[in-house]
């Protein structure tokens, strides 16, 4: 049986079917239109991308060492460990928003060109995935503080887990597909 | 029938099956204007006829979804109904509005009823679905309103569960995006736009939220398992229903004049829809086999089965069929749409109601279920009109890909009514398999009324 609850599972399989489509019709749209995509490309600000990757790295991290915590009886230590990972998620879109404003200001929207419209939708669609694990996360965070997981009994923490690793993988597959490989 | 006022929930069913039989009816004078194009001309044209069609399904579904409110509500709140009353006047209200429609609809040219229902203070009417008159229109809102404001007050004094807060929102999201069939912008591009609010986001969106509680409603009642496992699967099932849903919106924005980025949308999400269908199947198989409990309404059983199936062949595998952009390029708007439109409104949500209605209707008749002969009969009906929907779905596939091939592929493609020639023995067919659909429909609800030696399982 996997970790976490069996339900997140359907889920997330379903969420990667979604991204997967998504991914292929990227590599699709491009494979017609290499030089559109190549020349657009070189005005991503990779370097907020970058951070980004290390900022979801890092929380993952965290929420790994909140479920090791967990797993002794460390109820409080999970808690705060989830509350980082919450924070690095935070972080996350703030530097998202500073790029999306700046593409924005500069006039681009999902009408400027079909490049843009795979860059928009998919750093928007991934935005509005990260925002939902840390509703997850604060729910799991909320319950470990009252003392409602235990070393025996932690499934909660495992399916919230679970997706956030969903969600940092998504963008590790996203960042070097959108903004690195010409 | 645990709860007294539970029993308001009849007339709805009986309304919805006759409106049902009328829009059979309709169906079959329409299959016939196929082939012979004069038939009951000039006294019910096709497009009336179509219209009659389509708006009995909307208002029978309509009828049934609150019924099932009424039903179900009271039972998973574990108290009376708000106002037994108020539910009896709606009933009637609804009713008469209904038949006065399909009377207006019959009795005189569109344009006079236009003209006589007051169109020209608010132009709400001539557009597909929503062809009903301004007053029809208000008095749905009413009605609505009075239906949610029974049920949430009864679910609000009462126990909360899944099943009955997943069914208020896919009913209060039936109202809000009704709201949307009076905003009629003169703009051709956003008039169609934001007529899908009220088309798609019913049968895409919110009803399929009401179609999985009903679902999971009866699954409990016949199978009796675990709440908590059914919940799950509710949940996980509606989360789907709207993540695709709602931006699959843009299957319908391919070729309207909407921004280019639909069709990207619209394709990937839309492709995604069948998930929530097959998970329902998946659902419904694993709970029967998982049964811990034998319920005598063997036939309510087999409709609730053959929902998951029916709708997940139905709107799932015969929409993704020509919901990709480059394929729908091609297919929009041929005999491809009716085979789906068919299959998809049968299976998802025709079938759920007779599910619900087979279960409920013994219950509120003072009994578990009906004979064991005239479940049989009821059986016979599933198979009929299941078998014969297959085969209309299939015969106007064919119709479909042959209209496609010779009207839009080619070098030489024909005009639309030489091909609807070609195409006539498809249409013949359909009819044949409409009859077989029909005697299906009289078997079901004869199998209601028939007595023969042995009683009825008792409750």
């Amino acid at each position: 049986m996997p970790p976490g609850d069996l339900a997140i599972w359907f889920f997330i399989f379903a969420e990667l079917l979604a991204f997967g489509i998504f991914f292929v019709a990227y590599a699709f749209a491009r494979a017609h239109n290499v030089e559109l995509f190549n020349e657009s490309q070189q005005h991503l600000n990779i370097a907020s991308g970058a951070i980004n990757t290390l900022v979801l790295i890092t929380s993952s991290y965290f929420v790994v060492r909140a479920v090791a915590a967990i797993k002794q009886n460390f109820s409080r230590e999970c808690a705060r460990w989830i509350a980082a990972a919450i924070g690095m998620g935070g972080i996350f879109l703030a530097i998202k928003l500073f790029e999306l404003y700046a593409k924005f200001s500069a006039g681009i929207s999902l009408s400027t060109n079909t490049f843009y419209m795979f860059y928009l939708s998919l750093t928007i669609f991934h935005f509005m995935h990260v925002i939902l694990g840390m509703v997850i996360l604060t729910a799991v965070m909320l319950k470990a503080r009252s003392g409602g997981y235990s070393a025996k009994l932690h499934t909660g923490v495992e399916t919230g887990a679970s997706y956030w690793h969903m969600v940092d993988m998504l963008w590790i597959i996203l960042f070097p597909l959108v903004y690195v490989i010409h | 029938m645990q709860y007294k006022s539970q029993a308001v929930a009849k007339p709805y069913f009986i309304a919805a099956i006759g409106l049902f039989v009328g829009q059979i009816l309709f169906g079959l004078i329409m299959g016939y204007q196929y082939v012979v194009g004069d038939f009951l001309f000039p006294a019910i044209p096709f497009n009336v006829a179509r219209m009659v069609h389509t708006n009995l399904l909307i208002v029978w579904t309509l009828f049934a979804f609150m019924g099932a409110g009424y039903y179900l509500i009271p039972e998973e709140a574990e108290t009376e109904l708000f106002s037994p009353k108020l539910a009896i006047i709606m009933f009637w209200i609804f009713l008469v509005a209904g038949a006065l429609t399909i009377v207006g609809y019959l009795a005189v040219p569109y344009a006079t009823l236009a003209r006589m229902t007051g169109n020209d203070i608010l132009a709400t009417m001539g557009r597909e679905f929503l062809e009903q008159p301004l007053p029809t229109k208000v008095g749905i809102v009413i009605v609505a309103l009075a239906f949610l404001f029974n049920i949430s007050l009864t679910v609000l004094k009462g126990r909360k569960t899944s099943i009955s807060l997943v069914l208020l929102l896919g009913l209060w999201g039936l109202a809000v995006f009704f709201l949307f069939s009076f905003y009629n912008p003169s703009n051709l591009v956003l008039d169609k736009y934001f007529w899908w609010w009220t088309v798609h986001l019913w049968v895409e969106g919110v009803w399929e939220l009401i179609l999985g509680a009903m679902l999971a409603f009866v699954l409990i009642k016949i199978t009796g398992v675990d709440r908590e496992v059914i919940e799950k699967w509710l949940y996980v099932i509606i989360a789907m229903t709207l993540i695709t849903g709602i931006i699959g919106t843009g299957h319908h924005y391919f070729w309207i004049g909407a921004p280019e980025y639909w069709q990207w949308f619209g394709s990937v999400f839309s492709a995604l829809e069948p998930i929530p269908f097959f998970m329902m199947t998946v659902f419904a198989f694993n709970m029967v086999n998982r049964r811990r409990r034998e319920h005598p309404n063997k036939a309510a059983t087999l409709w609730a089965l053959g929902t998951g199936v029916m709708s997940f062949l139905g709107a799932g595998v015969w929409g993704f069929m020509h919901t990709l952009a480059p394929v729908n390029f091609y297919t929009h708007g041929t005999q491809i749409t009716a085979a789906h439109g068919h299959m998809a409104f049968f299976g998802a949500y025709a079938m759920v109601n007779l599910t619900m209605i087979s279960y409920a209707m013994p219950m509120l008749r003072g009994r578990s279920a009906n004979s064991r002969s005239a479940q049989t009969l009821e059986m016979w009906s599933f198979w009929l009109m299941t078998v014969s929907m297959v085969f209309i779905t299939l015969f106007l596939t064919a119709a479909g890909i042959l209209q496609i091939w010779l009207q839009r592929m080619g070098s030489n493609p024909m005009s639309f009514m030489d091909t609807q020639d070609q195409v006539m023995l498809f249409y013949w067919l359909r009819e044949i398999a409409g009859l077989v659909f029909f005697v299906g429909l009289v078997l079901y609800i004869w199998s209601f009324f028939y007595k023969k030696g042995e009683a009825h399982i008792a409750a």
